[in-house]
């Protein structure tokens, strides 16, 4: 026998009265007790039978239609009304607390109905019960009520700002709601962060005027501090907000401002760095390190600082050479700036390393900077010439760096190299190293062999063995002289025949390995002559195929001047005493008759005669007694000269040859372009004119930056040597002749 | 058209009657009598010894024109001619010009040089006189480029009513400055496109980081200048 029917009406009107308790339950009405299992087994079991009673008694959708009618009456009727008539905490408290009350009811219910959800729900594609109790929630309550509780969030959230104390676990719990309804990111958190953009907007405006940068800063890493842990673990914001945040607060305070703030009147980022101020520089760092793009900004600042300050010592060295009567022209005032630079990039570079915790885009900032700076000239000498000036102050004996320790120099000249990788025209350098390096060499002025090696192979070390092929055979060339000069000896010693006379020591260079120089004929006094041909006898019996081409501007004499008082020898150049000797034959010489009997040109003539008469020691005299050299003047040797020493050197300053360092230098670059674009197009056969000069400004950049100009005009010559030729087709193309 | 016809007829003659073999002939003769024609006034100039027409006979030749032996027309006569020697012109040369000329007489040849003038000025001709005129100056062996004032006097001869205006500011340019003693084959070239790709004169979209000739450079420089 089957079960007694239940009818709709009969069986809701039961269920209504359990809903009844339900809500009592929920409105904490006293004495209503809870539920039994009995009780929750009954209401089951009478829906099960709702819904499986045989067509017409079939319930089961009548019955899901009441379930959700219930849930919405519930709502009208009591919650909403109950959050109307709320404000502030209150509402938000009944907030929190109608949603619990909710999930209670919704659960219940679900019980009740399970019925529906196992086999009802899927079965019509219609949604399960506690989705539709959210659903039904979400609709009536929150799309009501949500703009007053949004808005009351934030408004507790502002309190806090302002310092207030706030009910965090009330906030969390109210924000918690919005997360299990789904609508936490819309509307709420768009919201809450357009909010948080404002705020900081107004608080960033009114500290840029008025705070420094370091208290600025200060205010904006706690700021920070206190919204990341709004939405950090102990936060009440959802930690996915915690970037987002971050983010516009950032913006707000650190990005929009940047500017202003960086570059504050006494206060911005360059007065740190001149001050020292580590820690607001580090703090500096932490704050912009988190923004995309946001280090750019201080390294610009950064780099337009140390430019500035490099630019400011290049002005303070002009203005001292400016101001004294020393000599600009020799450079040497103008390398003590080298020596400066090395100090503002070891401090500066300490700051990269320190406190921008070695970051790269620091890195950089400070390369582009010293790019700048080390390209710089000072009074017109170029920064090539003035660093290797320094270099040899720091090589040559005399130069001060005697009483420097071998781990000082050592450091100094580690830190010589790095300036030089700044240095764009590094083939000038060498060029002017190599001169001086010659002059320190041949005359002995060497302050240590082993620095000038150990400088060497810093340089080999940073730009290939190719740098410094020549200076190093310079030294080699040296090495195997005293070995010739060994044997020399022994070959007079076997052959007195052919002795000259004089004590004479000879050092054949390798051409190539040392620079050139103006050849300028003079005609030597008879036993210098005859050492010359002893030593061109010796050298040919030895070596073949050999040609000697005899520098007399680079040698040196020791000379015995016998003057009344007594005699002292003179250290001269060859040339001062080819000259110094024609008085054993004459005594009174003008100028002129100077000139033909040595046969050299008015300029040289001038030098040297300059140094012999009108300098520290006046080994001449000269009338009229003028501090000048002029064609019209007679000279004698005077004897009344004297000098306490035994031994003086009389030098004689060389010659300008600044000009024809950057000539030869500029003869090497175009060898050097032609070979490159040469090589270029070899590889590629056909290419454009741009991408030619791009890629052969590339391939030369470990040496020189080439003028496009200059690479223009060498195609231009390889095209009318047959090189190279126009594409027929794009004039602005090339193609390689083969 | 006779010529042409002339082939055709020979063409169909050859399975035909005897009537258009006369007439073949007859047009064979003629144009032989024509080529005859040629040669005689080749030779009326030309010198005995050499057998060429040498710089006294173009002279000659240039009085019967009534045209100045500096005149350009000359010089596309040469162009026509593919003459390799300057002031000289060889039998073949000669030949070769006339007959492209359909002229066998003085006044014939008179008469073509309007057309020839429009022929080379032509822009699909004019590139290559243009290039022509100079590798026809390069009088020695392996003489690659040209002093100024000869280029001077050659580009306003040869582009003078072409282009006008850039031909004298670059002459004025050329004969100012001190850079450059000679002009080469690609300098020349350069400023042929120059002429047809850069405005002027205001040379808005020239760009000196394209492959412009040096020269070009150094000229827009100066131009550029001036017009401050």
């Amino acid at each position: 026998m089957g079960k007694e029917i239940i009818e709709l009406a009969q069986g809701w009107k039961q269920l209504q009265e359990v809903i009844t308790k339900l809500k009592n339950i929920l409105e904490g009405i006293p004495n209503e007790k809870p539920f039994t299992s009995e009780e929750y087994v009954k209401q089951y079991t009478k829906i099960y039978d709702m819904c499986t009673q045989p067509p017409p008694y079939e319930y089961a959708e009548e019955l899901y239609d009441k379930y959700r009618e219930t849930i919405q009456e519930y709502l009208n009727a009591t919650v909403l009304p109950s959050l109307r008539a709320r404000y502030d905490e209150f509402l938000l408290r009944e907030f929190v607390r109608r949603w619990s009350n909710h999930k209670v009811m919704s659960q219940w219910l679900s019980r009740f109905f399970e019925y529906l959800d196992r086999y009802y729900t899927t079965k019509a594609s219609v949604p399960k019960l506690k989705g539709v109790a959210l659903t039904c929630f979400r609709d009536l309550v929150f799309n009501q009520a949500s703009s007053r509780v949004t808005d009351t969030i934030i408004s507790l959230i502002h309190k806090e700002r302002d310092g207030e104390q706030i009910d965090q676990s009330l906030l969390k719990n109210a924000i918690h709601i919005y997360i299990e309804i789904g609508v936490y990111e819309e509307p709420f958190e768009v919201h809450m962060l357009d909010d948080a953009s404002s705020y900081y907007r107004r608080k960033a405006a009114s500290w840029i005027e008025v705070d420094s940068c370091p208290s600025y800063m200060l205010k904006a890493e706690e700021s920070l501090k206190r919204e990341r842990n709004r939405a950090g673990e102990a936060g009440y914001l959802h930690c996915g907000t915690l970037r987002k945040l971050e983010e516009r607060v950032q913006q707000e305070l650190l990005v929009t401002h940047a500017a202003q703030l960086l570059e504050k009147e006494n206060s911005g980022c360059a007065v740190l760095l001149r001050a020292d101020k580590v820690e607001d520089l580090s703090r500096m760092y932490r704050l912009y390190h988190g923004i995309s793009e946001g280090l750019q900004l201080v390294a610009n600042v950064f780099k337009k600082h140390v430019i500035g300050e490099g630019t400011t010592l290049v002005q303070h060295a002009e203005e001292a050479c400016n101001s004294q009567a020393a000599d600009k022209s020799s450079g040497q005032e103008q390398a003590i700036i080298v020596g400066k630079f090395i100090e503002l990039h070891d401090r500066y570079m300490g700051y990269v390393k320190g406190c921008f915790m070695n970051n790269n885009v620091l890195h950089k900032a400070l390369k582009e900077a010293f790019e700048v700076l080390c390209n710089k000239s000072v009074t017109g000498i170029s920064s090539a010439e003035l660093i290797s000036t320094f270099c040899d102050n720091i090589l040559k004996k005399g130069g001060g760096s005697e009483k420097l320790s071998d781990e000082v120099i050592d450091e100094t000249l580690e830190k010589v190299v790095y300036l030089l990788v700044y240095h764009r025209d590094k083939d000038l350098f060498a060029e002017f190293y190599r001169k001086r390096l010659t002059r320190r060499l041949l005359y002995d002025r060497s302050a240590n062999e082993h620095h000038e090696k150990n400088f060497l192979g810093k340089l080999k070390h940073q730009f290939g063995a190719h740098y410094t092929l020549k200076m190093e055979g310079m030294m080699t060339d040296l090495d195997i002289a005293k070995d010739t000069q060994r044997s020399f000896e022994e070959y007079l010693h076997e052959n007195p025949l052919s002795k000259p006379g004089i004590d004479l020591s000879v050092s054949v260079l390798t051409t190539g390995f040392w620079p050139t120089y103006r050849s300028c004929s003079i005609k030597l006094p008879s036993e210098m002559v005859k050492c010359v041909e002893v030593f061109n006898g010796y050298y040919s019996s030895k070596t073949q195929h050999r040609k000697l081409s005899w520098v007399f501007s680079l040698g040196t004499c020791n000379i015995h001047g016998n003057f009344q008082k007594k005699t002292v020898e003179l250290i001269v150049s060859t040339y001062q005493a080819a000259t110094l000797l024609l008085f054993n034959n004459s005594e009174r010489l003008s100028f002129l008759e100077i000139m033909t009997q040595l046969d050299l040109d008015r300029e040289d003539l001038t030098r040297i005669l300059h140094s012999l008469s009108c300098a520290k020691y006046k080994i001449l005299s000269k009338e009229p007694n003028t501090k000048t050299i002029s064609q019209n003047d007679m000279f004698e040797f005077n004897s009344r000269f004297t000098n306490p020493m035994r031994r003086i050197k009389i030098p004689l300053p060389p010659t300008d040859d600044r000009r024809k360092v950057v000539e030869d230098v500029d003869k090497e670059r175009k060898y050097a372009i032609d070979a490159a674009i040469v090589r270029i197009m070899k590889s590629r056969k056909v290419l454009g004119h741009q991408q030619l000069v791009l890629e052969c400004v590339e391939m030369l950049s470990r040496t020189f930056k080439p003028n496009p100009r200059v690479i223009k005009m060498r195609i231009e010559n390889l095209i009318n040597q047959d090189y190279l030729e126009r594409d027929s087709d794009d004039s602005n193309k090339y193609r390689y002749l083969a | 058209m006779r010529r042409s016809s002339t082939s055709k007829k020979v063409g169909q003659s050859n399975s035909n009657s005897s009537s258009s073999d006369l007439f073949r002939s007859a047009s064979s003769k003629a144009s032989s009598k024509e080529s005859e024609r040629i040669d005689s006034l080749f030779y009326s100039y030309a010198n005995a010894s050499s057998g060429l027409i040498d710089p006294e006979g173009i002279e000659a030749l240039c009085a019967d024109l009534e045209v100045d032996h500096t005149d350009v027309r000359i010089l596309m006569l040469a162009w026509k001619m593919k003459a390799e020697k300057q002031g000289y012109f060889n039998l073949d040369e000669w030949r070769r010009g006339l007959k492209a000329l359909r002229a066998d007489t003085i006044s014939k040849l008179k008469k073509s040089l309007p057309d020839l003038e429009k022929e080379v000025l032509r822009p699909s001709n004019l590139s290559d006189f243009y290039s022509y005129a100079f590798r026809y100056c390069l009088t020695e062996e392996k003489q690659k480029s040209i002093d100024i004032e000869s280029v001077c006097e050659l580009l306003t001869l040869v582009l003078g009513s072409q282009f006008p205006s850039q031909v004298n500011l670059f002459v004025e340019y050329l004969k100012t400055q001190s850079d450059y003693k000679v002009i080469n084959m690609d300098q020349w070239m350069g400023f042929f496109r120059f002429c047809n790709e850069i405005s002027f004169p205001d040379l808005s979209n020239y760009n000196p980081e394209h492959a412009w000739p040096l020269v070009l450079d150094n000229f827009v420089e100066w131009v550029r200048e001036k017009q401050k």
